[in-house]
């Protein structure tokens, strides 16, 4: 095919690229914004498969058959609870092939130019931290490893490497020819990627996906540099954006910045008070029926998800929970913070998937008014982000941390297994207030409960 | 140098494009937003079909068709799962 032709559909493409994007931020265009992105994706591999430089497509064919039926069937069968850790893995594997893609270009190109090779070892090494960054990520969201791995000096190695894989890049630069460094340099990287994520802990990944989401687009935009490709650069790039914008919301939702995630680590706690200190005696515990009565006289519920919910499946036995409270006339709603789970709006995927209306779901800056004209607010497997500790304390891992202010409603039941602390590893003074019930046992039975208590009366 | 011109500016631009488009996200989306926006990344699969169908050296066509059938996993899946998922939003009756 023409070389203009080629051009002028990964021009087409790049617009669908966009607009796709653009139809993926509001809820009523998102699906044809994703068809649109995947049409984009069709039009630029046809036409790439009819360029001109394409003079074999037998090995291409088998590679796009299995990729797509592996692809399909692992988005076809995975569950909602697990979507984090599909996502870490569709991650490492585009990040994996842009490393491979600028691998070959480096062997192919007899005379490449500076653009070319600076852009494949910047390729080489974002695509190795995204790759190996997301595998790590996957195995802790997986809970495969336990505890984050720290050993002193970490941070100076961790310096090293990154000058390391970089000195490399600079010999891939200056000497083209001899493509062994390229590989040195993705092993440096691989290093580093691995140690970058391992001493991060489940409750950060929301930050740590979407920032790896963000270096898998501009690891792709790097190789659209040393492909001189358009569409690369384009596609690349936007996907480098939204992921930064994302991150940037998640770090903020945090209180702390991309780079206390990655290198300040949380459980350092000094001074903040025993659980016995703030617990002792002052710990109300309730059971199904009692707050069954709670609810008959509430006119409005307010249910706060956390990764409790998740972990125990418990979705639907919430969505049952909510239509028997509605059926007796009680406004329900559901007040999802931004990091609750373990990725960006992962509560809103599960409520979704239980069929939760979408706009029944309301961010914390909207919904934080009302708790005040709540009468039971339900919080089901969260902790620090109702801990209203972040209000008061400055000194604490968590202080300046926007949080939900369950503690304004007239009383609020939790829902917990104990009374261990969150990640963040402090007790949570919400648990001992006078207006706070904890209801002891796992999400899914202790709303099960709910449900049937609540259709006795 | 002429070249990298041009691919720096379109880079600067999609970027600022990128920024633009994506400044309000509404958290229900966050999930299928990097879902999807992680299958666009697989755009790198393009590079990897020319490295895989240029028949350069045995090692390059190994190299590609990798690339290739990770790409791809990566796109398919994405794009399917985002629609999966973007199938169950579902608006108060």
């Amino acid at each position: 095919m023409n070389v203009t032709l080629v051009n002028f559909a990964y021009l087409v493409a790049s617009v669908l690229f966009i607009l796709g994007l653009k139809g993926l931020t509001h809820p009523r265009t998102a699906v044809r914004g994703n068809f649109f992105g995947a049409l984009a994706m069709l039009l630029a591999v046809v036409v790439t498969l009819l360029d001109h430089r394409v003079v074999s497509l037998e090995y291409i064919l088998y590679g796009l058959a299995a990729g797509a039926l592996v692809g399909a069937v692992l988005a076809l069968k995975i569950q909602m609870t697990a979507m984090p850790e599909l996502v870490a893995l569709f991650n490492s594997f585009g990040g994996s092939a842009s490393v491979l893609v600028a691998g070959a270009a480096l062997i192919e190109s007899q005379t490449p130019t500076v653009q070319s090779t600076v852009a494949t070892s910047i390729s080489g090494i974002i695509g190795t931290i995204t790759f190996w960054g997301s595998l790590v990520g996957l195995v802790k969201l997986r809970e495969w490893v336990r505890g984050a791995l720290r050993f002193p000096g970490q941070k100076a190695f961790n310096v090293l490497l990154t000058l390391g894989s970089v000195a490399a890049g600079a010999l891939v630069v200056l000497e083209p020819s001899h493509t062994d460094m390229f590989w040195i340099m993705v092993a440096l990287a691989s290093l580093l990627g691995v140690l970058l994520v391992a001493p991060i802990g489940g409750a950060d990944m929301p930050v740590v996906l979407a920032f790896l989401n963000s270096c898998s687009g501009l690891a792709a935009a790097a190789t659209g540099f040393v492909l001189s490709n358009n569409v690369l650069i384009i596609a690349g790039s936007l996907v480098g954006a939204s992921g930064l914008i994302l991150t940037q919301i998640m770090c903020r939702a945090m209180n702390r910045s991309l780079g206390n995630v990655f290198f300040g680590g949380v459980g350092a706690v000094t001074d903040s008070a025993s659980d016995d200190e703030v617990y002792a005696g002052k710990v109300k515990s309730t059971s199904a029926e009692e707050v069954a009565m709670l609810f008959e006289t509430a006119r409005r519920v307010v249910v706060v998800p956390g990764y409790g919910m998740a972990v125990a499946q418990a979705q639907h036995a919430v969505r049952d929970l909510a239509n028997e409270l509605e059926a007796r006339g009680v406004e329900v709603e559901y007040a999802i913070h931004p990091v609750a789970g373990r990725m960006p709006g992962h509560m809103n995927v599960l409520l979704a998937e239980a069929e939760v209306a979408y706009d029944k779901l309301k961010e914390m800056d909207v919904i934080n008014s009302s708790f005040e004209q709540t009468d039971v607010t339900l919080v089901i497997g969260a902790n620090d982000v109702v801990n209203p500790l972040a209000r008061v304390d400055d000194s604490g891992p968590i202080a300046g941390m926007p949080i939900l202010d369950v503690d304004r409603s007239r009383t609020v039941v939790v829902i917990k297994r104990s009374l261990s602390p969150g990640f963040a590893g402090i007790p949570n003074p919400l648990f001992a207030a006078d207006n706070t019930l904890m209801y002891f046992g796992s999400a899914k039975e202790a709303v099960l409960d709910l449900v049937a208590a609540v259709k006795e009366n | 140098m002429e070249t990298f011109v041009v691919a720096l500016t379109v880079f600067a631009l999609a970027v600022f494009v990128g920024f633009e488009i994506i400044t309000k996200i509404p958290p229900t989306l966050h999930t299928p937003l990097m879902s999807g926006s992680n299958a666009i990344s697989g755009i790198t699969l393009i590079g990897a079909v020319l490295s895989a169908g240029s028949q350069h050296t045995t090692l390059t066509t190994a190299l590609g068709v990798a690339a290739v059938f990770l790409a791809t996993l990566n796109v398919v899946g994405g794009f399917l799962v985002t629609h999966r998922m973007l199938g169950m939003f579902k608006r108060r009756d």
